[in-house]
């Protein structure tokens, strides 16, 4: 083997910071290699690109509700009259150079992060990926997944058009509904009675600061632990709780790595350049006046929208008192789901009496009782996201709303219980068949 | 496939590759100085990003020895020796602090009082105002005007028709957004309070839905109802508005009108409940 000699540069920084013995460390590092084990890395590629494009689009956009009349190169909006972000939106994609690139980009990338976080949760859960030493990193995993979801609910809130509006009507009635705090939280979070002039700049903040901050930490967080932890192997040849097999982060898993960088980035790109998203000018600005039938929100909030949808007339008076209807489906639901979700690892602990660590993963089918648990509540949710689009169905389909809704009431308890048997059953006959 | 063909395709496809993402580039650096479009510019960006990503993985997959690493786990628990000797450092430090239970007082007190002081600072960002969020908006004699600032009168408002109203001075004011309808009198099942409500026919119920806030916008004149295009709420006109399907469980807000001599509509007093979603101290 032919030895390199250290280049100067190399001593310049290693007698200032003593770094041989980290470097050496990390060149070593082992991480395996399996395609499921990307997710997680492709999150992390799209988190980078949503920090670049917005930083970009921060450049030009206009946090503010104050009314302008628009006179720019998009004519049918000429002459209107909308708020400075509206404007400031449709300027930086007709006007700015590239800026329509940038802001479908940044959309994109918001979903592709979104995504992956989620079919990351899926890998990890699935294979009990959680287990110790690993709750932590669950938690902290989870938490991200939540604040991924407020930030892209901020992020096409603070364009200010019809269809944000919508949404942002909708968030407000949720968090109103909250019994006790509502009030409390609505002028917290969005300064008063939506609409107001201090909804969009205080959104903005959240969005390109507070969130983006945390988010940052979090991911910081959830590396080291994974770094210190090592990760973990699926079941094979010389795998066990004792080692780590894979490659070395030098060199063959970095230019995987940046390799996979690249295609997310390139993915993003091929879908800002070719695949519209969010065509605020096509809904026009918002005005509390006009509506939009068929307003849906992003894909990843639709389960909420569906069960709001499917949800009965019901709401509850305690003495003078006012649970509205909204508060069961809106903030109760999300709130139940996300407290299971933060709470499995030590429910299964509970129920399995195993408090070992474990570094190697079990497999679907030798847990079916998990496995069918897990994809039953994904199919509750997958129901429940068809049921947020239940009007545009019934339009297309040439069915009443109200019959397709029956049958969605029905279909959110039925399809998940029979996808948890028909799993449960497949995975006992794959362990059966060894 | 031999190691010395497998390095001469892989380089030969990695240099493809990279001439492809090159010639790519180029095209985005002619698209985006000549300024002509969206479209060229994100697929020269997608190809040169993936012909540089497909150059990289050709390089890590074809042309890196693909060693199988296999590196012991060390249990996370350092040994025990380890954590006695952290312990008692931490112990020999303590050992030497003197008065610790003023210290720890003053610890928790300092840090409790910064938690409250930036607490505190939440209050800034807004009190509810339960006064505005109950508010009935509408006054008394108020005429009734449209977007275009004309007052409406029972002479504008034929059978079937369909009107959105503001309270005078606050045309375009989300909350005060008004929908008036005229129905066949005899049709009408309001309440008994609410007999002389609807002058000829005309009613005035809150366009902002009760369930989720949005604007009740539709209306289908052959069965009386106002259709909330969210969430498909349903209000039938004839009975005060009552929630007749989808999720909404309470009624839009009806407004008492009356006409003047001159037949200009006026309100007779507020809604009968604040307008929009409900909440905890909703009166």
């Amino acid at each position: 083997m032919r030895s390199i000699p250290a280049p100067a540069a190399s001593r310049w920084f290693d007698s200032r910071l003593r770094l041989a013995t980290i470097v050496r460390s990390a060149l070593n590092h082992v991480f395996p290699d399996h395609w499921s084990f990307m997710l997680g890395e492709i999150a992390l590629y799209a988190f980078v690109i949503l920090v670049i494009t917005g930083t970009f689009l921060a450049l030009f956009f206009n946090a503010s509700a104050d009314k302008v009349v628009y006179h720019g190169v998009y004519r049918a909006l000429d002459g209107v009259t909308m708020s400075s972000a509206y404007q400031s939106t449709l300027q930086l994609s007709f006007q700015v150079r590239a800026g329509l690139l940038v802001r479908q980009m940044h959309h994109w990338a918001a979903d592709v992060f979104i995504g992956a976080i989620i079919a990351h949760l899926a890998r990890i859960f699935f294979t009990a990926a959680y287990r110790r030493p690993r709750e932590v990193n669950w938690l902290v995993g989870l938490t991200l997944l939540v604040l991924a979801l407020a930030n892209g609910f901020f992020g096409y809130s603070i364009c200010a058009d019809l269809l944000s509006g919508a949404g942002l009507r909708v968030g407000y009635a949720i968090l109103i509904s909250v019994p006790l705090i509502g009030p409390w939280l609505v002028y917290l979070l969005f300064g008063g009675i939506v609409p107001n002039n201090a909804t969009i700049p205080r959104l903005y903040a959240f969005h390109i600061f507070l969130v983006p901050a945390l988010l940052s930490i979090l991911i910081a967080i959830h590396l080291v632990i994974i770094w210190r932890q090592y990760h973990t192997n699926y079941p094979g040849p010389s795998r066990s709780d004792c080692t780590i097999v894979g490659s070395r982060v030098w060199p063959s898993y970095t230019f995987k790595s940046l390799g996979l960088f690249l295609f997310v980035f390139a993915v993003v790109a091929a879908l800002g350049g070719l695949v519209q998203i969010d065509p605020v000018w096509i809904y026009g600005p918002d005005n509390p006046a006009a509506t939009l039938p068929g307003a849906q929100p992003d894909w990843y909030l639709g389960w909420v929208e569906g069960a709001m949808r499917l949800f009965p007339a019901v709401n509850l008076h305690i003495g003078r008192w006012l649970i509205p209807e909204v508060f069961f489906p809106g903030m109760l639901l999300p709130l139940v789901v996300f407290a299971l979700l933060y709470c499995y690892p030590f429910l299964e602990r509970l129920a399995s009496r195993d408090g070992n660590s474990h570094h190697v993963l079990r497999l679907p089918w030798q847990q079916p009782f998990h496995t069918a648990l897990g994809c039953a509540v994904f199919a509750f949710l997958l129901v429940l996201l068809v049921a947020g689009g239940d009007d545009v169905i019934a339009v297309a389909g040439g069915f009443s709303v109200v019959a397709l809704r029956t049958l969605l009431r029905i279909l959110v308890f039925a399809v998940p219980s029979l996808t948890g048997c028909v799993v449960y059953l497949l995975c006992i006959l794959r362990r059966q068949r060894g | 496939m031999n190691p010395e063909r497998r390095t001469f395709w892989g380089t030969l496809l990695a240099v493809l590759f990279s001439l492809a993402a090159l010639a790519a580039s180029v095209v985005f650096l002619v698209v985006y100085w000549s300024n002509s479009g969206n479209l060229l510019l994100g697929a020269s960006l997608a190809v040169a990003c993936s012909g540089w990503g497909a150059t990289l993985v050709i390089w890590g997959r074809l042309l890196t020895l693909q060693r199988e690493a296999i590196a012991p786990r060390e249990p996370l628990l350092p040994p025990e020796p380890e954590r006695k000797a952290a312990a008692k450092t931490f112990t020999l430090g303590t050992n030497d602090v003197c008065r610790r239970s003023i210290l720890r007082w003053i610890g928790f007190s300092a840090v409790g009082m910064f938690a409250a002081m930036a607490a505190s600072l939440l209050r800034s960002l807004g009190v509810p105002s339960y006064s505005s969020l109950n508010s009935h908006i509408w006054k008394r004699g108020q005429r009734l005007m449209t977007v275009e600032g004309q007052a409406a009168t029972v002479d504008s408002m034929q059978l079937g028709n369909i009107l959105t109203v503001f309270p005078e001075g606050r045309i375009g004011d989300e909350r005060s957004q008004t929908v008036l309808i005229r129905v066949d009198p005899s049709l009408l099942e309001l309440p008994k309070t609410r007999q002389d409500w609807a002058p000829d026919g005309i009613l005035a119920y809150s366009r902002v839905c009760t369930h989720a806030g949005c604007t009740v916008g539709l209306y289908e004149k052959t069965t009386h109802l106002l259709l909330c295009p969210c969430h498909q709420s349903t209000f039938n006109v004839l009975c005060a508005a009552r929630p007749n399907g989808g999720p909404a469980a309470r009624p839009l807000p009806q407004l008492p009108i009356y006409a003047d001599s001159d037949g200009t509509l006026r309100a007779g007093g507020g809604f009968s409940e604040p307008p929009g979603p409900g909440f905890w101290g909703i009166e």
